[in-house]
């Protein structure tokens, strides 16, 4: 099978995350880049499905670092876990695009390959956590798609996936080729050996110059979120839930019985 | 140009989503400053929605369209995805909105790609300015707040659930009228050929109105009882920290906060987390938010409005017997 595994750099969730000079990005000093959770164990996916004669393509555009090198890092990291090859999809201006414009870049990238059984996303990226790359993809290359994968098994020109919705647990039916976006839970996590580190500096990184559109989207400003006010200690113990219960109804209104 | 505006109104278990009612109020509110267009409510399901369709012209809906069919009874991506868009583009909306539930934020991506459409995902406050929707939405789970502005003649909206007041049911119901989405089960490639219940009648953290989280407090899976006792008596949904999440005591979906689940309830408790910044980035948006630990340091005291200091095995049981000698 050839399955693709779309990535995304995102900052370190222990990162503090200030606004830029310009008041429209964030200030990139000091944030580390990392390949998110949810990416990580999509990779770890494609490698058990790949079969003996499979391969696994990972393809990434610029958005959410700086640019060109934080994309590229992560597609070693992938590399790392063992996946064949990259495809990194230039971009000058990566803090500008929207996730449409993204899913555009990386549908134009896949169909320039000749042919896909599997297309693979994390459900959400850590930063903008819109969700959306997926869907939108599996739109554009007009694929069933299923989000929120817990669990995928393949065989015979089918996939059959369980999906976390909410509340339940929904097995869904896929004809392939399909893209599959999945939560945590897909796949155990890898870790990299300094060989598969090595390794992976060898392996190709092929660049894919898109055309981008212009922004659907546009951040007109950005500001950090307003001052926590801390509350008030109602009191110490046990003791203490009475009054609390009776603050959460008449002053808070947040509780009724 | 009147903008005429369809929300996708999600209906789940013999009724709406809270998360609907909400969009369908909302998109009556601004109407007027958008130019005084229909809102117009689509319905996606099987029977029931198809019999609850009309009850949105109370909460403000001027027209409602119904694409049903009992095998659209559960929620498929793909399915309803085209539905929307057939009756998007039938009906050429220029503003879609959804409620940015766990099935909206599936649905809303995929008629932004069918239809180039500018997408705001999770806006947690929309507003017009000159006769443009300009929205809110919080970045890295909160961390930073983001004013969007959409480019594109048809544009979409997912609003997150608890943002906005629903229309007190003033209104009268309207007559829903057959869409034909032009394509049958058969048509498509994906089934949903089984769904099992995972958590009875609770609704999910995305939209669930009252939560109780639990973090590394309370010391390993098997006390998550204690919680659940509380939850039960006021209605609450269960949450986790990413530690207790990680330790395997909770699955992945039950994960409040960056790598995890944004949430915003009226009511929040966290009981026995410390408050990490990848938490507090979760679910900072909460109307109401109760801390109870043990250690009168921890950081999810300064974003808390109440909090308890002390031992949680003892303040737990004890919230849970005063809440049901409340309830009776």
């Amino acid at each position: 099978m050839r399955v693709f595994v779309c990535v995304k750099p995102v900052p370190d969730t222990a990162a503090r995350i200030k606004v830029g000079g310009d008041g429209k990005t964030i200030d990139p000093s000091g944030v580390k880049f990392i390949l998110g959770p949810y990416d990580a164990r999509t990779v770890a996916k494609a490698l058990e499905l790949k079969g003996e004669d499979g391969e696994v393509v990972v393809v990434s555009a610029g958005m959410g670092g700086k640019g060109e090198s934080a994309a590229n890092k992560r597609i070693k990291d992938a590399l790392a876990l063992g996946a064949d090859r990259g495809i990194f999809i230039a971009d000058e201006a990566p803090e500008n695009r929207d996730p449409l414009a993204v899913a555009k870049a990386l549908a134009t990238a896949i169909q320039n390959e000749g042919g896909h059984d599997l297309v693979l996303c994390g459900r959400q990226a850590m930063d903008d956590q819109a969700l959306a790359v997926g869907p939108m993809l599996a739109t554009l290359l007009d694929l069933p798609c299923v989000t929120d994968a817990v669990s995928l098994e393949v065989s015979d020109g089918k996939a059959v996936v369980q999906r976390a919705a909410e509340g339940r647990v929904e097995t869904i039916e896929v004809t392939l080729p399909a893209l599959i976006t999945g939560q945590r839970d897909l796949a155990d996590e890898r870790y990299p050996k300094l060989k598969d580190i090595l390794k992976a500096k060898k392996k190709s990184v092929a660049t894919f110059d898109f055309a981008w559109p212009a922004p659907a989207y546009e951040v007109v400003s950005l500001a950090p979120p307003p001052d926590p006010v801390a509350g008030k200690i109602v009191g110490e113990g046990p003791d203490a839930v009475p009054e609390l219960l009776k603050l959460l109804q008449d002053e808070a209104k947040a509780l009724t019985f | 140009m009147a903008t005429k505006i369809l929300v996708v109104a999600e209906f789940r278990g013999g009724k709406f989503k809270k998360g609907a009612l909400e969009c369908v109020a909302e998109a009556a509110r601004r109407k007027d400053e958008l130019g005084g267009g229909d809102v117009v409510a689509l319905v996606i399901g099987g029977d029931d929605a198809k019999a609850a369709a009309g009850s949105l012209g109370k909460h403000g809906a001027d027209r409602v369209l119904t694409a049903c069919a009992s095998w659209l009874d559960y929620y498929n991506g793909d399915a309803y995805g085209k539905a929307a868009v057939a009756a998007a583009k039938a009906e050429s909306a220029e503003i879609v909105l959804v409620a940015a539930t766990l099935d909206g934020k599936d649905l809303a991506p995929r008629m932004a790609a069918a239809l180039d459409a500018g997408y705001c995902p999770d806006a947690t406050a929309l507003s017009v300015e000159g006769g443009k929707l300009s929205l809110t939405r919080p970045l890295y789970a909160g961390k930073v707040y983001a004013t969007v502005a959409l480019r594109t003649p048809v544009q979409i909206v997912s609003l997150r659930p608890n943002s906005v007041p629903v229309a007190a049911s003033e209104g009268a119901d309207v007559a829903a009228s057959e869409f034909d989405f032009g394509f049958g089960e058969g048509d498509l490639k994906s089934k949903v050929t089984g769904v099992a219940a995972k958590s009875g009648d609770k609704a999910d953290l995305t939209e669930a109105e009252r939560i109780v989280s639990g973090g590394r407090g309370l010391k390993g899976p098997e006390n998550f009882v204690l919680l659940e006792a509380f939850a039960d008596e006021i209605g609450a949904t269960v949450g986790a920290s990413r530690a207790v999440v990680d330790a395997g005591w909770r699955p992945h979906g039950d994960q409040v906060g960056q790598t995890g689940k944004t949430v915003s309830p009226n009511l929040y408790f966290a009981i026995g987390i410390s408050g990490a910044i990848q938490h507090l980035a979760g679910m900072s948006t909460s109307k109401c938010i109760v801390a109870v630990n043990k250690d009168a340091d921890a950081p999810i005291f300064k974003v808390a409005d109440y909090g308890i200091v002390g031992d949680l095995f003892e303040v737990v049981p004890r919230m849970t017997e005063e809440a049901k000698k409340l309830k009776s």
